[in-house]
């Protein structure tokens, strides 16, 4: 499947992009980010605590064993600190 | 019920007069507004990323989730994103009611839920350089009391 991935904050920075679009069977959110981890060390460095990073299955938070089908867009950000 | 998320400031003042206005009959107006604060004179500025799209979304939820809680003849959030500066107001949430103990609850129920649940993040610049605004504990526990 062909999914886009946006990054923000500190993960848009440490990855060097805001958005990319991956092909991937990846079942869950989880395996995923073991995907791009294994991909370079920019990723496996940014995904190093997945304490510190929440995630998005098309623009609704959810949790990493999330499964992925169906899914157009992925996203991952740090704890929100709005208001 | 409106929801705005801009890049351009807003005057409180106007949008809190306008709000309680259109406010025919609620009887209490509970106005908020957020201000960007500068701890201890060094901050340059901030800079308020947010994830388009969701952050919507997600404010739309939050205000439907107080609108079933609170009898509300009215919400009002107002959120901005880009550059700030220090002093400058980040953000505003008004609520109308028959009554003010609705209006109180359900203005910082709906505070409480955007801080941690709606798509920003904040960037302080400061003379020695920048840094993203971590999360507060406090904050997410202040969910836990809804």
């Amino acid at each position: 499947m062909t999914l886009t991935i946006l990054y923000f904050a500190w993960l848009r920075e440490r990855i060097g992009l805001p958005r990319e679009t991956v092909q991937t069977e990846a079942a869950t959110v989880a395996d995923l980010v073991d995907e791009l981890r294994a991909r370079e060390e920019r990723y496996a460095f940014t995904f190093a605590d997945l304490k510190a990073v929440r995630v998005a299955l098309d623009q609704e938070l959810t949790d990493f064993d999330a499964p992925l089908a169906g899914v157009r867009e992925v996203a991952f950000f740090p704890p929100m600190t709005g208001g | 019920m409106t929801i705005r998320v801009q890049a351009q400031p807003f005057d409180y003042g106007a949008e809190s007069n306008a709000f309680a206005r259109s406010s025919d009959g609620a009887g209490a107006i509970v106005t908020f507004c957020g201000v960007v604060r500068d701890n201890d004179g060094t901050l340059r500025g901030m800079e308020i990323e947010h994830y388009p799209g969701m952050t919507e979304r997600a404010l739309s939820t939050i205000e439907a989730e107080a609108r079933s809680r609170w009898s509300l003849s009215d919400a009002l959030i107002i959120h901005r994103h880009g550059a700030l500066n220090p002093g400058e107001m980040i953000m505003m949430v008004a609520t109308a009611s028959r009554h003010r103990a609705d209006a109180f609850a359900a203005a910082e129920f709906l505070m409480d839920y955007l801080k941690s649940r709606a798509p920003f993040w904040k960037k302080e610049r400061t003379a020695t350089g920048e840094g993203w605004v971590e999360a507060r504990e406090a904050d997410e526990d202040a969910l836990k009391r809804w």
